[in-house]
């Protein structure tokens, strides 16, 4: 590979940065690199430049050699280390496996905690509600508190019947 | 409609204020959002692309917020409206290169923007003067949870908002804020301040995210993860790391302003020689003495002169606000010059430097120091 500058040297300096979410590849010699500035990038963005490196990694190893495609838009995972993102939102469920790993290393959690649309926020709650109720459940069975369990169980049946109404197949 | 008479005036904007707009510029945060049932921008065919668009861009513009918007298509965006765009921060360089099947909705005072089709579905952001972050975020999330009836998300209980790119996955969230710290940069503590902020798991960028330099010593920090954290954390963090470095900002100026009067005025005052006596001077070095002035006006250095007039200037001297006020295209040669008859023009009003010692609570210097 030559450098993307001289266009006369072999490239040396690999430079993978996110910039404003968008993969940018850089192909230097060694000069061209020095010139530019380039093997200072410890100030700027070193985290963009570690996760971009680490995204192809990660997929390459989760395929185990076999070829992943979304079902849903035909997306492989060769499409994802060329172009950093993803085909269509089914594409997180074909490529869950390898994403896991990747999510890790880029965020604070794999699970979110935000905001969700209505009809989740419903849903969220009423599962938390029904928690709430299967704990209280359990402690009335435990103090052989039969007259609330029974009435604590018909609770936990009508959340459990609102919670597919809102979602219908959607686990709790 | 016409993009460049519904824009307001960079005179009016200028003047608009907002806390701690000494330092911070501006306020934003903008949420990632995209359809259950269809391909992101990215890898969708041109014919999807019209299609999602169609039925984004109908349900934008009838938001309450967005009466009145702007609204256009990309492909019907001309090169030039597209940069002033781009140079009001208005809209991504990505979305700059969109045609047809992208578009873009405006509210009137330029404080909502909706990017349809840009690397998601919807790129939606609010704005606003000084720091606002948790106003910018309200606003947002308002127009969020209004779009959403109208439109079938792509939401996983467990990723959160699904985002063409994994960076943005959960909350689709991006916190920021544009800072103008020459304090910093001539005191040379900016890079050990940026390398720290990284650490906390934020990115720093120049004026446009492009490479290591910040023109005009103008700085964006916002958040990178977006998953796993509630957005009100997310804004609340933000928060507290900008107040952080404001106070850095301001200790490095009073502490530059005690130990090097003469380096600082020094800088001032040739900023102010050079923009009001130049002929020939590109958008560059306008940006950087114009931060120099903008300190100067910071500091009282220029009775009379006001900092909206530098923000005003920082806006109307670049390439595109430049070429808009002449039919006939320019070449870049040309706008160095017109740029300059301009700086010489408008700064006749602002009288030279003149540097008094800080006001009152500061020491006074010690000439032989």
């Amino acid at each position: 590979m030559l450098c993307m500058i001289c266009k006369q040297n072999a490239a040396q300096v690999h430079l993978t940065q996110i910039v404003d979410d968008k993969i940018k590849k850089v192909d230097l010699c060694e000069d061209c690199a020095k010139h530019k500035g380039i093997n200072d990038t410890a100030g700027f963005a070193i985290a963009d430049l570690l996760l971009g490196l680490g995204a192809a990694q990660e997929m390459a190893q989760a395929g185990g050699g076999e070829e992943i495609k979304c079902p849903g838009c035909g997306f492989t995972q060769a499409d994802f280390k060329k172009a950093g993102r993803l085909g269509c939102p089914q594409c997180y469920t074909a490529f869950a496996e390898g994403l896991e790993s990747l999510l890790k290393t880029m965020h604070k959690g794999t699970k979110h905690v935000g905001k969700a649309p209505r009809s989740f926020r419903q849903n969220r709650d009423l599962a938390d509600q029904l928690k709430q109720l299967q704990k209280k459940l359990d402690r009335a069975v435990t103090e052989e508190n039969f007259e609330q369990a029974a009435s604590l169980r018909d609770a936990i049946r009508d959340a459990r019947n609102q919670l597919e109404h809102v979602l219908p197949g959607a686990k709790p | 409609m016409n993009l460049q008479e519904f824009l307001i005036s960079p005179v009016e904007t200028a003047r608009r204020a907002g806390p701690h707009d000494r330092i911070v510029l501006s306020s934003r945060v903008r949420l990632a959002r995209n359809l259950r049932s269809a391909a992101f921008p990215g890898w969708a065919k041109k014919a999807e692309r019209v299609k999602t668009l169609e039925v984004i861009r109908p349900a934008v513009e009838s938001l309450p917020q967005l009466s009145g918007a702007f609204s256009e298509t990309m492909d019907n965006l001309g090169p030039l409206d597209k940069m002033i765009l781009v140079e009001r921060h208005l809209i991504s360089r990505e979305h700059q290169a969109k045609g047809a099947g992208s578009g873009l909705v405006l509210n009137r005072e330029e404080s909502l923007c909706v990017m349809i089709n840009e690397e998601d579905h919807l790129r939606m952001q609010a704005l606003r003067p000084g720091l606002q972050l948790k106003q910018a975020w309200m606003a947002i999330d308002q127009v969020d949870t209004e779009l959403e009836t109208k439109l079938d998300y792509a939401f996983s209980p467990e990723l959160g908002y699904l985002t063409a790119c994994p960076t943005n996955l959960g909350t689709g969230i991006r916190v920021s804020a544009m800072l103008h710290l020459p304090g910093l940069v001539l005191a040379e503590q900016i890079n050990p301040i940026i390398s720290s902020v990284n650490k906390l798991g934020l990115a720093v960028r120049g004026l446009y995210g492009e490479g290591t330099e910040a023109l005009g010593n103008v700085f964006q920090v916002s958040n990178q993860m977006t998953l796993g954290e509630v957005e009100t954390d997310i804004v609340d963090r933000l928060n507290k790391v900008l107040q952080q470095i404001i106070e850095h900002e301001e200790n490095a100026r009073a502490k530059l302003l005690e130990q090097k009067p003469k380096m600082v005025f020094n800088h001032i005052g040739r900023a102010y020689g050079i923009l009001a006596n130049t002929h020939i001077i590109s958008s560059k070095e306008t940006m950087n003495l114009l931060s120099l002035m903008r300190l100067g006006v910071d500091l009282e250095m220029f009775p009379g002169a006001d900092r909206a007039l530098m923000d005003e200037l920082f806006v109307m001297t670049q390439p595109a606000h430049l070429q808009k006020q002449f039919t006939e295209k320019l070449a870049a040669e040309e706008r160095d010059v017109l740029r300059a008859d301009m700086l010489r023009e408008r700064l006749r009003q602002v009288g030279r430097p003149a540097p008094k010692i800080p006001g009152a609570g500061a020491r006074p210097l010690d000439k032989r120091n």
